[in-house]
């Protein structure tokens, strides 16, 4: 799913978080975004997904305008971000948490839950099986039944990594998934990134971790103070001056 | 002391069926009602009203359910989509208005005389000495199917989604479900139970006025329902229990220490319940049944 943003900018008082930043990202892509701290990368996820709102610019989704529509509504056209600092729904089991995003659950509706039990249970139990996958898939299987509160940092980005894929989401935006993961599970989460993209997903990443980002985007954007200041092939963009002046320390 | 024990109990019923509602609310959805006693209020005099143009119970009943839901619509489109703490603020307001309204609109509800002569609910199809027990009959089969409801509501889909909402209300948008559909229903189904206890209050007292239903009520249902475990059914009806017995309990200080006033009394009361609230809490911060925190 295509997605274009454009001319976006925004403002904290004086400070400039985004300044002017457009991209195209082609549909069913991998891209990453890489920067210093503090380079608005973040931000542009909230404005992008609609949990901030830009003080100029447009964001497109599939060739329709989406700036105007609410974070639940962008959700729901197929567009789903993960968070930087993971928002895991702290008292409900590791299990309960990724059944909570699976879309348009009949027992989500009252209704349906009293007047069409059977049919809630039927959907529950296929559910489950679908969750049980996932939880093997990213090592949570042993903690399937805690509250997810208590994971470690990195579990509860798995987590959130999870969940997002039980969305069915087109588009994933992914807020530094592999901080704090074991390099095993990397590589794995990266070989699962690509499964899905061949089956049309796109990926927007956020990520610090250079070479585990690198094998997998085909575009590597470059942001600093809210600009975008290169784009293009990893390996090219990596070799830029301006790039590893701002971000990887100077020149080498 | 029977007839006592029979009283207390149906107060008790329904201060649960109370408590059920702020428990779906706020223990599983997180959302900070102030102004419950208003749905309470709203449920009593539509029955009152209704009972004085001589309709059944029958039909009554869920009219003054459907109305409590439909009161509590405008405070959920109006502020459901602030903050928890406005919420808080917006229904506490919203119930003072209920009570206003109550005591100002005389053509509807007789002001600060409030509405007298309520009938008995079972009059007519039990004896007079057995209607109080038909009716806590009645009002604990209500309960129980109350109690089942919300228990099949907090293990089901639905109760997955609101207790996330607890949790993390922009995480549940970043997976496309939209917290306000879900708060709002939370609301209203909370307010129809309130409603409903309201209905069996009025017919039991068979006198309301305003002066009942002043804030002091939603929170006596706070204090029942942190004492019993945020988030439980189960503590929605122990913590009532214990709410009760602190409430009537200290009716019987008087037996022990006989020698002070009786006006004094009342405020001594009310220090013993606080007292005990504060120790109750500060020693058991979870609830007797244990809260949502400790699953």
């Amino acid at each position: 799913m295509r997605l274009e943003i454009e001319s976006l900018t925004m403002a904290y008082g004086g400070l400039k978080v985004v300044d002017n930043l457009s991209f195209t990202m082609p549909a069913g892509d991998i891209v990453g975004v890489i920067g210093p701290n503090g380079a608005g990368k973040s931000t542009m996820f909230s404005i992008v997904t609609g949990f901030l709102v830009a003080d100029a610019g447009d964001v497109r989704f599939r060739g329709e305008t989406v700036t105007a529509l609410s974070p639940v509504a962008r959700a729901k056209s197929g567009m789903v971000r993960t968070f930087q600092v993971p928002r895991e729904f702290s008292h409900l089991t590791v299990r309960e948490n990724l059944l909570a995003a699976a879309p348009s659950q009949s027992g989500e509706r009252l209704l349906d839950l009293f007047f069409r039990p059977s049919r809630v249970s039927a959907e529950e139990a296929l559910l489950a099986k679908r969750v049980d996958g996932l939880l093997e898939f990213l090592k949570l299987g042993k903690v399937a039944g805690t509250p997810a509160g208590r994971l470690s940092g990195g579990q509860k980005k798995l987590l959130e990594l999870g969940r997002v894929l039980m969305t069915g989401a087109k588009l994933i935006l992914l807020d530094e998934p592999f901080a704090g993961v074991n390099p095993v599970l990397i590589e794995e989460i990266s070989q699962r990134i690509l499964e899905l993209n061949a089956d049309g997903v796109g990926f927007l990443i956020i990520e610090h971790d250079l070479g585990a980002l690198t094998r997998i985007v085909s575009t590597l954007h470059v942001m600093d103070r809210g600009c975008l200041i290169a784009s293009g092939r990893p390996a090219e963009v990596l070799k830029d001056p301006v790039v590893r002046e701002a971000y990887l320390g100077g020149p080498s | 002391m029977e007839a006592y024990i029979i009283a207390i109990a149906i107060i008790t019923a329904i201060y649960v069926l109370l408590a059920l509602g702020l428990n779906l609310q706020y223990g599983l959805t997180g959302l900070i009602n102030f102004g419950h006693v208003g749905f309470f209020c709203v449920g009593a005099y539509t029955a009152a009203l209704l009972s004085k143009h001589e309709v059944s119970p029958l039909l009554a009943f869920p009219v003054a359910a459907l109305l409590t839901a439909l009161a509590a619509w405008p405070l959920g489109v109006v502020s459901l989509r602030l903050r928890e703490d406005y919420f808080a603020i917006v229904s506490l307001g919203f119930s003072e208005v209920v009570r206003l309204v109550a005591t100002s609109e005389r053509w509807l509800t007789n002001g600060v005389q409030g509405i007298s002569g309520i009938p008995k609910l079972m009059d007519g199809l039990v004896p007079r000495a057995a209607e109080p027990v038909a009716v806590l009959t009645l009002l604990v089969a209500v309960n129980v199917g109350a109690i089942l409801m919300m228990r099949r509501i907090a293990n089901s889909p639905f109760g997955r989604v609101i207790e996330a909402i607890r949790d993390n209300e922009e995480a549940v948008k970043s997976l496309g479900k939209d917290p306000a559909g879900f708060k709002m229903k939370v609301l209203m189904l909370g307010a129809a139970l309130a409603g409903v206890a309201g209905a069996f209050y009025a017919h039991y007292i068979s006198f309301i006025s305003p002066e009942q239903f002043v804030p002091l009520v939603t929170f006596q249902i706070w204090m029942a329902i942190i004492m019993g475990g945020v988030g439980r059914v189960s503590g929605a009806l122990v913590g009532t229990l214990i709410l009760m017995l602190f409430l009537e309990g200290s009716r019987f200080l008087h037996d022990i220490i006989p020698f002070i006033p009786d006006v004094e009394m009342a405020s001594i009361r009310l220090g013993v319940v606080g007292l005990s609230i504060v120790l109750f809490t500060l020693y058991r911060p979870q609830g007797l049944m244990g809260d949502f925190r400790r699953r």
